[in-house]
């Protein structure tokens, strides 16, 4: 009794795309992607049709136009006579500065409180839960407000500093007023100055590229001093006295410099209605930094105590042991192995408080959002345009600071071998 | 960047909703509804009274044309706007017409296809500051802050204002009336701009009205009207009619009163053209022959508006002005009916 065998057929049955698990998510994913292309052209033809419907069109030709408003807090030069496109820079240099202010106050605030926090002292770790509680169950828009009206009433106006008998007093020589506007700080200057360099972005100052060679320069020579201690602490088991050497390293070029240019103090003088003269640090900025630094200080405290519980009590208690103080120990042991678990949701508590620095207009402060995606937008009608634009800016903002911590985090996670 | 990604949205999909569909017209006769954008707050033009109720100047024209259209002057949805995003509003659908004191300037009728209807306030741009400050003239404003709204006419016209005076000034932006208000009162600047007509609304409001003063220098011109979209004739049409209405029942002393008696007494044929009673000019675009006599019984006419909402019987106190009719001296003229 024999059986015909059929061979099994090889062809290829249009059936399979559906019946067949080996075709089937290839089907379920080709027509998902031809559904979300579908969407997509459907979203993009409809705006094209409806920007027709209105006579308007899509191009980024209002950059190249004169802005004709005015900016309060501008890094770079700015005048209402310069284009939309500088106006949108200024923006962008003002959103970057509040940021990497903030991420800055952030990251040291946050460090410290979650490190309180794990504090054996019960005092102090309640009181860093209530911190860490109250700031980051509150909306941070909340926070900025708050901190501006703190700023705004625990001030002076600039007219309490007038008259013979004023009710305000500037602070250390008349070199700091506080006022409800700002604070204005006396500025340093130079009588024998190196001048300018004029580039279209922005005048680079001599003085300063100067200043920042003479330091980077001593903290590099201060390094070789430190790793000839090293040397010679390895070889003879005795450490030299070397502090008072770094301490003349660091200071004396830069002391010396400093001197050489001739350095003086521009004092803000007050006049017909404001202080004028020296740096005027605006409220503004103050609120929306100390707003941002504390909303995501908290979340940063929570993190770094995860990260340190991370690492299991057993390394303290060896690092103990061996006889290191509480200090070193968290200094040598602990952290350096709960940074590979801090630094990656830091990122992303960076990037938060970049993208929430866009609140800014809600104390005046004119970030990105306020220039390009509030003012400009608003005179020029550019809506499509001026919100890709932002978007793409922010894009490009959130992937560079994920890009410049991936490498961080490269260097600090779990090294395998 | 919350907001910024809701007006994009806004934008798209609103634009999508917009445009796909009927006229302005069919649309609010459909819905039964006028949906009006109105100031977020600036007493005398466009504010909740005690009983959440829209009242002000710039909501009048909106009740005026919703019982032009829809035969009742409390079928309309106020849509609080800012500055900043009034004419996202507009151009995306989300109201029909935009009632919030909006100048009317080229690049707004132009580039930004927006159709005023007419103006309803002639206004110039002022400054207001505490009197304790002893400022008596603008020009004594150098090195001041100076709190403005974002995405006004005022800010561009403040930019020229100081540099033609060779004066240099302090911007404080703010995203509306009320928080220039607030940052005002509190001190951060030392001088408060907008339209005029803004300045006296915004200072009746203070608890302490006396203590500031409005600065003689008007640096401006601010001819405020209703906007519609661009491109829609016919309801644009609507709301310059219904605004020439009020102003034409001021000059022939139709009030909301006698404004029944006249209709089937008057006349003038004029009066009688515009109630209804002679010709047919309400169907002429889609309406019924009562239109404006229901428009004008929704609040008054021009003058019984401007009088009960900011006139110098209420707190805000503004003069008629240029805001006369014609024949006493203003600018108020509309083209005859007929």
């Amino acid at each position: 009794m024999a059986f015909a065998h059929d061979a099994p057929e090889r062809g290829f049955r249009l059936s399979q795309l559906i019946y067949d698990t080996r075709y089937r998510s290839l089907t379920i994913q080709a027509v998902t992607m031809i559904l979300v292309m579908l969407g997509v052209w459907w979203l993009i033809g409809n705006l094209l049709d409806n920007l027709n419907a209105l006579g308007k069109t899509f191009d980024f030709g209002f950059l190249e136009q004169r802005a004709g408003y005015d900016i309060a807090q501008t890094l770079i030069p700015y005048s209402n006579d310069s284009t939309h496109a500088r106006a949108a820079l200024v923006g962008l240099l003002n959103t970057l500065w509040v940021s990497l202010l903030g991420c800055i106050a952030a990251t040291v605030i946050g460090v410290v409180v979650g490190i309180l926090r794990l504090s054996n002292n019960w005092l102090i770790a309640r009181l860093m839960t209530v911190y860490v509680e109250a700031f980051r169950n509150v909306p941070v828009l909340l926070w900025i407000l708050v901190a501006l009206a703190v700023m705004t009433e625990l001030t002076p106006s600039p007219s309490a500093y007038r008259g013979d008998d004023p009710a305000a007093q500037m602070l250390l020589f008349d070199s700091i007023a506080f006022t409800n506007r700002g604070t204005h700080i006396a500025a340093i200057e130079f009588t024998r100055g190196l001048g300018v360099i004029n580039t279209p972005l922005a005048p680079i100052s001599l003085n300063f590229v100067a200043f920042a060679l003479v330091v980077i320069g001593s903290i590099w020579a201060n390094r070789k001093l430190r790793a000839h201690a090293a040397r010679v602490q390895e070889a003879t088991g005795v450490r030299p006295t070397i502090w008072w050497k770094s301490l003349l390293i660091l200071l004396g070029p830069a002391i010396f410099l400093l001197l050489a240019l001739g350095i003086t103090f521009s004092l803000p003088v007050l006049e017909r209605f404001n202080f004028t003269g020296g740096l005027n640090v605006s409220n503004a900025l103050v609120s929306l930094w100390l707003g941002l630094s504390l909303y995501t200080a908290a979340f940063i405290a929570e993190i770094v105590r995860a990260g340190i519980l991370s690492v299991s009590s057993g390394q303290s208690e060896a690092a103990f042991a061996l006889g290191l103080r509480p200090n070193r120990t968290m200094k040598l042991v602990v952290l350096p192995q709960a940074l590979r678990v801090i630094v990656p949701p830091l990122i992303s508590q960076f990037l938060n408080l970049t993208k929430n620095s866009s609140l800014a207009i809600a104390v005046g402060y004119m970030d990105l959002r306020g220039t390009l995606g509030g003012i400009t937008m608003n005179q020029t009608g550019r809506e499509i345009e001026a919100i890709l634009l932002m978007m793409l800016i922010y894009l490009l903002i959130s992937l560079s600071i994920s890009g410049v911590m991936n490498l961080y985090n490269r260097s600090v996670k779990l090294k395998e071998r | 960047m919350k907001r910024t990604v809701c007006l994009g949205a806004l934008a798209i999909t609103g634009l999508s909703a917009g445009f796909a569909s009927a006229t302005t017209l069919e649309d609010v006769k459909a819905r039964g509804e006028l949906n009006c954008g109105v100031n977020s707050g600036l007493v005398g033009f466009a504010t909740p009274d005690a009983n959440g109720n829209w009242v002000g100047f710039d909501v009048a024209i909106c009740k005026a044309v919703a019982a032009a259209v829809l035969g009742d002057g409390s079928k309309v949805k106020y849509v609080p706007l800012s500055s900043q995003n009034r004419f996202t509003a507009l151009s995306s659908g989300e109201v029909d017409i935009l009632s919030r004191n909006t100048t009317w300037t080229f690049s707004r009728d132009v580039d930004l296809k927006l159709d005023f209807a007419g103006v309803n306030y002639y206004d110039g741009q002022g400054f207001m500051v505490r009197k304790d400050l002893g400022v008596t003239s603008a020009k004594e404003l150098d090195g001041s802050t100076v709190c403005i709204q974002t995405g006004t006419t005022t800010e561009l016209n403040l930019a020229d204002y100081f540099k033609a005076n060779g004066m240099e000034y302090q911007p404080v932006s703010v995203d509306t009336n009320a928080e220039g208000e607030q940052q005002f009162l509190a001190g951060a600047c030392d001088s408060y701009t907008t339209d005029a007509s803004g300045l006296a609304a915004t200072r009746a409001a203070f608890a302490n009205p006396d203590d500031y003063v409005i600065l003689p220098e008007i640096i401006s011109k601010e001819p405020l009207g209703p906007a519609v979209r661009h491109g829609d004739n016919e309801w644009g049409d609507i709301v310059r009619w219904t605004l020439n209405a009020l102003i034409a029942a001021e000059e022939y002393g139709v009030t909301s009163t006698n404004v029944e008696e006249l209709a089937s007494s008057s006349e003038n044929p004029e009066v009688r053209r515009l109630l209804g009673q002679e010709g047919d000019l309400g169907a002429m675009f889609g309406l019924d022959a009562d239109w404006a006599k229901r428009a004008i019984m929704a609040g008054g006419n021009y003058g019984e508006i401007f009088a009960a909402t900011i006139g110098e019987s209420t707190p805000i106190g503004l003069a008629r002005g240029l805001n006369a009719q014609w024949t006493q001296g203003g600018l108020l003229y509309a083209p005859p009916f007929r």
